[in-house]
């Protein structure tokens, strides 16, 4: 315990400190523009729910989507050192197979969105796989062996539905993409929840985060310490399918259909980002699960406070990208190695003194 | 002549954050002298190099090159002043010509004609007798050739120092002879070689002078050949040489065909050739051969560290298939790989992440060792192996080398092996670390743990072995056992003289 507070004092929050510190300027920033920016109450929706609304609660639902795939994406990355860029063609894919199935059979019931949910996963998971396999076995660069995916994909959840858009009406669906009646928090947020639950109950109960890293840092070596490295970095892809139909799934239930052009469109690039913002190298190696779920909500905070800005959307991409300059310069290993230096100059001025002195 | 003090360093004080690298330090290079630098890991070799060469700044003491004072404030001012440095690790561009690495960012005009620079660099290499054309590919050169480009790039500086900072730990003996032939080449030229290393015999062989550091203190200057090798040691690691002397004769043992822990007919991987061996429990044999002699992949595919092709493997008289590291190790097998920084080492990793690696590879994917487990097992293994790390969370990529490999010896001991390998695990290491290490290996064998042991130290193993198997060209050409065990014999038999499947 006292280790620990220590470890905090010393600014060892490690990796951590730079998303932590932009989620709290953010804060500060948006209380002093308008103290009522993160006011929440409670309200009736439409269908009669007291359900909890205010700018805060929906930054924390809309970035729902982006936490899970970050939460995938820092695995794939920390065991292959490079980044899958077809997570949001899988998930259209993965969304069009959840609505085939919903579309089967006659009414809706709760078994046979379990079962679309599930189908809708093995699909993901092994367009995962396939991804992985390109990756591990083959050795192709993961940028370019997702990019087939990536190009390909939106084309192949076209097909799954016959290039219709169907829509699904049903309580379930909705209630997974808004609210379980009698409950006020977004059901999207306790997805969020759930899934880093089980990712902690994953690392806690098996070698995946020791593996993973060791894999990342040092094939080589993990290979000879009898780690399967092919294995570990195909299992990565895997679960990060897993995650893209979870997101997917989600992504469909909001709007009750499935849009393959449109679900979840250049979410890729901000989900590198997001496990970027939280310190991970995209080099891979060592990995802070949690830093990249904070670096979805840091992004999806920013792209909140600029549209209350009243910043037009066209622009807020442009803005969007200054601060993420700003942060991505900042945690980078120049800048740190100043900061450190810097420090280290201050400490030393100050016990340099006493040492001239006795000499 | 009078000597001409191209360099002198007078009292050099260097502080980190609570340590004192350097204290009071004084170093002085002759024109046209070869100058060791000698101390273990952490005497502050490395420190004083730096200071000379600008990566850090001192605190306190002067410098002067040509008895003019000056100020070395970054590499480049080293470098304005004539201090060059070669590094251990090749820090060229393989892909780039020998000519574009020579003059590759030193070039005055954008547009350089590509003949005429190869012409320049062509004059350069024949000068110094260096065997590589300037259109050549660098990365197609051999490692030795690569250091003399290195070694030329510099030289091409007008430099008056030239720093070589183990230039000869990857390189096999006749590399290691004609990189000594430029040493001495430059040396008649006038320039001052600093030359840091861990290989003894290397230092007797080329140089004039040593400087022996010790915990960041001068121990002194010495003329080589005023100081017998037995003392430099003595001076280096500051402990009596009892110790040393201690080893004495390895016992001969004698093994019968019960105590056969591992056999291996006929055994082949993508990298060996087909050969047999055996070895009994408590037995440390060796296996020793030139570079590229095919010892290391010979324990490879014991390991199935490479792809294994064929052959009969028993152990403890049981057929067993190892095709993969996994199945050595569930079969009791450790290794300790040659290249610790690309085999070993997980960098980023904390020591305590690195010691339990391999077992928690053994107990499997679904049972994780439990942290408070893993912490007791660090803790343990940094007690006894005496590693030198600021705490068990420390990345193991911080620890200098000779802890790193104790790190990594402590994985394969907590996985408590039948059979060890280790693969040249003393080298680039001190010598205080290299003794601990062939104190353990015998330790480990009374405990009835076989070990292999290479090591291109052959002292070393006639220290330790009680079985030499000599290999050269990939096969295995030689056992030595009992009274053959001495160093003219394994010369004669690496060498191919009369002993041949002896």
């Amino acid at each position: 315990m006292k280790d620990k507070l220590k470890n905090i004092f010393k600014g060892g929050l490690g990796q951590l400190t730079i998303p932590i510190i932009a989620i709290l300027l953010l804060i500060i920033f948006n209380l002093i523009r308008d103290p009522s920016f993160f006011r929440i109450t409670v309200e009736l929706n439409n269908d009669g729910n007291k359900v909890l609304a205010g700018n805060l609660i929906s930054i924390i639902n809309a970035a729902s989507e982006l936490a899970i795939l970050a939460m995938g994406m820092t695995l794939v990355t920390a065991a292959s050192g490079g980044q899958d860029i077809s997570v949001g063609a899988m998930a259209a894919i993965a969304g069009s197979a959840f609505v085939k199935v919903l579309k089967s059979g006659g009414s809706i019931n709760g078994l046979l969105v379990i079962v679309a949910f599930l189908v809708a996963v093995l699909v993901a998971m092994l367009f995962g796989a396939f991804n992985g396999t390109l990756v591990s076995v083959f050795k192709i660069q993961p940028m370019i062996a997702t990019l087939i995916l990536f190009t390909c994909g939106r084309s192949i959840a076209y097909w799954i539905n016959g290039g219709a858009t169907p829509t699904v009406d049903s309580g379930i669906v909705k209630a997974i993409g808004g609210f379980i009646p009698g409950c006020p928090i977004p059901t999207p947020v306790i997805i969020v929840i759930a899934m880093a639950v089980i990712f902690t109950l994953v690392f806690h109960f098996t070698s995946l985060e020791l593996f993973t890293q060791s894999v990342g840092i040092n094939g080589s070596a993990a290979r000879l310490n009898g780690i399967n490295a092919t294995w570990i970095k195909l299992l990565s892809f895997i679960i990060l399918g897993a995650c893209v139909a979870v997101a997917g799934t989600i992504g469909v239930s909001r709007l009750g259909l499935i849009n393959h052009e449109t679900l979840l469109l250049d979410v890729e690039m901000d989900t590198i980002l997001a496990v970027a913002i939280g310190g991970n190298s995209l080099g891979g190696g060592k990995f802070k699960m949690a830093g990249s779920i904070l670096g979805a909500y840091v992004i999806h905070i920013l792209t909140v406070t600029l549209y209350a800005m009243k910043v037009p959307s066209t622009d807020v991409k442009a803005y969007k990208a200054i601060v993420i300059i700003i942060l991505v310069v900042i945690g980078s290993p120049v800048i740190k190695k100043w900061f450190a230096k810097t420090v280290a100059r201050i400490k030393n001025n100050k016990s340099k003194v006493p040492v001239k002195g006795a000499q | 002549m009078a000597e001409h003090c191209l360099l002198e360093m007078r009292n050099i004080n260097k502080l980190f954050p609570g340590v004192k690298a350097l204290s009071n330090v004084d170093f002085t290079l002759r024109e046209g002298e070869i100058h060791a630098l000698m101390g273990e890991n952490g005497a502050g070799k490395s420190t004083l190099i730096k200071v000379l060469t600008g990566v850090y700044q001192d605190d306190g003491g002067e410098i002067r090159v040509d008895g003019q004072k000056i100020a070395i404030r970054s590499p480049q001012d080293a470098q304005n002043n004539g201090i060059s440095t070669v590094y251990q690790e090749i820090t060229l561009c393989p892909n780039l010509s020998v000519a574009e690495n020579m003059f590759i960012g030193r070039d005055k005009n954008a547009l350089v004609h590509k003949k005429q620079r190869e012409k320049r660099a062509n004059e350069l290499l024949n000068e110094l007798g260096i065997p590589a054309r300037g259109s050549q590919m660098l990365g197609n050169c051999s490692l030795a050739v690569q250091q003399m480009v290195a070694i030329a790039r510099a030289v091409d500086l007008n430099c008056k120092v030239l720093i070589l900072d183990e230039p000869t730990s990857s390189l096999d003996d006749k590399e290691v002879n004609v990189l000594f032939g430029l040493m001495r080449d430059l040396k008649a030229r006038g320039v001052g070689i600093i030359f840091v290393t861990h290989f003894l015999e290397q230092v007797y062989e080329v140089c004039d002078r040593i400087t022996v550091l010790r915990n960041g203190e001068l121990v002194g200057e010495y003329l080589t050949e005023e100081l017998p090798q037995v003392q430099l040691v003595a001076k280096m690691i500051g402990k009596d040489l009892d110790e040393l002397s201690s080893f004495g004769e390895v016992e001969e043992k004698h093994f019968s065909d019960e105590d056969i822990f591992y056999d291996a007919k006929k055994l082949s991987s993508s990298a060996a050739l087909p050969f047999n061996f055996t070895i009994h429990k408590g037995e440390v044999n060796g296996f020793t051969g030139l570079l590229g002699s095919g010892r290391s992949e010979s324990v490879r595919a014991i390991f199935g560290a490479d792809k294994v092709n064929g052959g009969n493997v028993t152990i403890n008289g049981k057929k067993v298939k190892i095709t993969k590291p996994i199945d050595a190790m569930k079969n009791g097998i450790g290794y300790l790989a040659e290249d610790r920084k690309r085999d070993g080492i997980i960098a980023d990793l904390s020591v305590r992440e690195n010691i339990i690696l391999a077992l928690q590879v053994m107990k499997g994917f679904f049972r994780p060792i439990s942290r408070s487990e893993a912490e007791s097992f660090a803790d343990e293994y940094i007690k006894v192996l005496n590693i030198k790390t600021a705490s068990r969370e420390t990345p193991i990529g911080s620890l200098s080398g000779g802890n790193q490999q104790k790190v990594i010896l402590a994985r394969w001991l907590l996985t408590h092996p039948d059979y060890l390998i280790l693969d040249e695990p003393t080298r680039g290491i001190d010598v205080g670390t290299k003794l601990e290490i062939q104190k353990l290996v015998l330790k480990l064998a009374e405990d009835g743990v076989a070990v292999t042991f290479i090591s291109s130290e052959i002292e070393e193993m006639l220290r330790t072995c009680s079985r030499l198997i000599v290999m050269r060209d990939r096969h295995i050409v030689g056992e030595l056992t009992g009274s053959d065990l001495n160093q003219a014999q394994v010369m004669k038999t690496i060498a191919g003289g009369e002993a041949d499947e002896g």
